[in-house]
């Protein structure tokens, strides 16, 4: 405990992504400033105005095996092999059932597993639809599924905010343990949306870079020709825990999952407010909530989705939050190399923000050639080292916000 | 169609769906408490036995069928029935 509550730390990291199929591969990807995106080459993605998206790395269903992952859809699978990674790096610990949750999401849910199934009910009719459609389609199934692999009894829970899912989950997962419910919390996002319908649909929002000719420029946060998102798929997983219970078993701490941050903006559906408060908002609260300084925040993990809207709202939401800090700050938006992974995005973005803070880099935000003048911030174009500001300890935040307005902010500091 | 050849039919369905190899699913054993099959799998199985040997199992038949030896024979007999 610290004074009066619980300190949540991040022991356990798991990542599968566009940049590799582990979180080894990625950071060393992101520290490389690859861009995993390519063309698509699928018959269906002709007709398309968007034929780029950054698949995953690694197939999970070669991982898992056939019997398994037949009865899983492709985002559960993503979740599943993250999971294991992030239990294995959190030294697989051994605790009460009781006593270990579950917070993992995704912003749609088993969107391949409705598509297939409805065409399986329109060529062959309803007895020929696979008995797992339902738990393959709901965006509840990984938090089902990781619970029965870890024997998860404290309670699993899948938080739905669109592309701010996964931040959400985890700071659901920072709660579970504040209020005494859990010891540790598997805790994280999963999207698999690489699909016609889905390219259409935010095709047809304008909202996905059409750079077709260029995939790997086409992702590029805070660029003067931004044009619209990447779509990304993969997973990523943090396994939280109690400080007492880390110590007592003399687990590695990675970060101090120090608090998070909520808004929404009330405003749109689908576009954010244009004075960015609600973003703001949840920046201070994070900052409030983990008793935080703005003057101990050395990086921010952006949303930056690379749409023409978005981005410079966010940058400038943080410098109204974060006040003359927000000078010495160095913003990354890792988007730019994974593309957007949407439920899974404020998951695997914890991760990289996680790591950043123990390795002391930023990543680099690539493609951004020409910054715009409408982006207040620090953007690292390059990686750059994180150097305390007297401030202690060193604090850097993730960003995710979600369609609906769902805004969130989560802090994490140096172990 | 011999009952070996539904026998070793089945097998295979199982181990696809199930993962259960084919040289386990021998006629005594029981879908739930010795293959580990739960009844999803077993409808997915039931569908796969219809298309493999054109025979329908009914859900009110299907509950009644707990080992290998009763699927078998179900599809020997309505198989002969209807040829």
């Amino acid at each position: 405990m610290t004074g009066d509550r619980e300190t949540v730390v991040v022991t356990g990291l798991g990542a599968t992504t566009p940049l590799g199929g582990d979180v080894v591969s990625t950071w060393a990807a992101m520290l490389e400033g690859r861009s995993a995106a390519r063309r698509l080459e699928e018959p269906w993605a002709e007709d398309l105005p968007v034929r780029i998206a950054a698949r995953a790395a690694a197939d999970p269903a070669e991982i898992l095996g056939r019997v398994q992952a037949r009865r899983m859809d492709r985002c559960e699978q993503f979740a599943l092999v993250a999971a294991r990674e992030a239990w294995a790096d959190a030294g697989s610990p051994e605790l009460d059932p009781e006593r270990l949750g579950v917070a993992v999401t995704s912003g749609i849910g088993g969107i391949g597993s409705i598509l297939a199934g409805y065409d399986t009910l329109k060529e062959k009719g309803w007895s020929r639809i696979s008995p797992f459609t339902v738990p393959m389609l709901m965006p509840n199934g990984s938090a089902g599924w990781i619970s029965m692999e870890f024997g998860a009894h404290a309670g699993a829970h899948s938080l739905v905010s669109a592309c701010a899912s996964g931040a959400e989950a985890i700071g659901y997962g920072i709660d579970m343990i504040r209020s005494g419910r859990a010891d540790v919390v598997i805790a994280g996002g999963t999207e698999a949306a690489i699909m016609p319908l889905n390219i259409g649909a935010f095709a047809v929002m304008r909202a996905m870079s059409t750079r077709n000719d260029e995939p790997e420029r086409a992702s590029r946060p805070f660029d003067r020709a931004r044009d619209g998102f990447v779509l990304g798929e993969g997973a990523g997983i943090v396994v939280l825990e109690s400080l007492s219970h880390a110590r007592r078993r003399g687990a590695v701490v990675h970060a101090v999952a120090a608090g998070a941050g909520y808004s929404s903006d009330a405003y749109h559906i689908a576009h954010p407010a244009p004075d960015g408060a609600g973003v703001a908002s949840a920046i201070g609260r994070a900052l409030a909530d983990a008793r935080v300084d703005p003057e101990q925040v050395v990086h921010v993990n952006a949303h930056a989705t690379s749409t023409p809207e978005g981005d410079p709202l966010e940058a400038q939401a943080l410098v109204k939050a974060l006040g003359p800090a927000a000078d010495g700050v160095i913003v990354s938006a890792t988007k730019s190399m994974t593309g957007h992974l949407l439920g899974g995005a404020g998951a695997v973005e914890s991760v990289a923000a996680v790591l950043a803070l123990r390795d002391q880099v930023a990543p680099p935000t690539i493609n951004l050639e020409d910054l715009d003048d409408d982006v207040p911030v620090d953007v690292a174009a390059e990686p750059r080292p994180l150097i305390k500001r007297g401030a202690e300890p060193m604090a850097v935040l993730n960003n995710a916000f979600g369609f609906g307005g769902h805004n969130v902010t989560l802090v994490f500091t140096a172990a | 169609m011999t009952e070996q050849d539904i026998l070793a039919g089945l097998g295979a369905i199982i181990e696809e769906i199930a993962g259960v190899p084919v040289d386990e699913v021998t006629p005594n054993k029981s879908f739930v408490n010795d293959l580990n099959i739960d009844s999803l799998s077993m409808v997915e199985i039931a569908v796969a036995a219809q298309d493999k040997f054109g025979v329908k199992i009914p859900d009110d038949q299907l509950k009644d069928l707990t080992i290998v030896q009763d699927v078998v024979n179900y599809v020997a007999r309505n198989a002969e029935g209807s040829a």
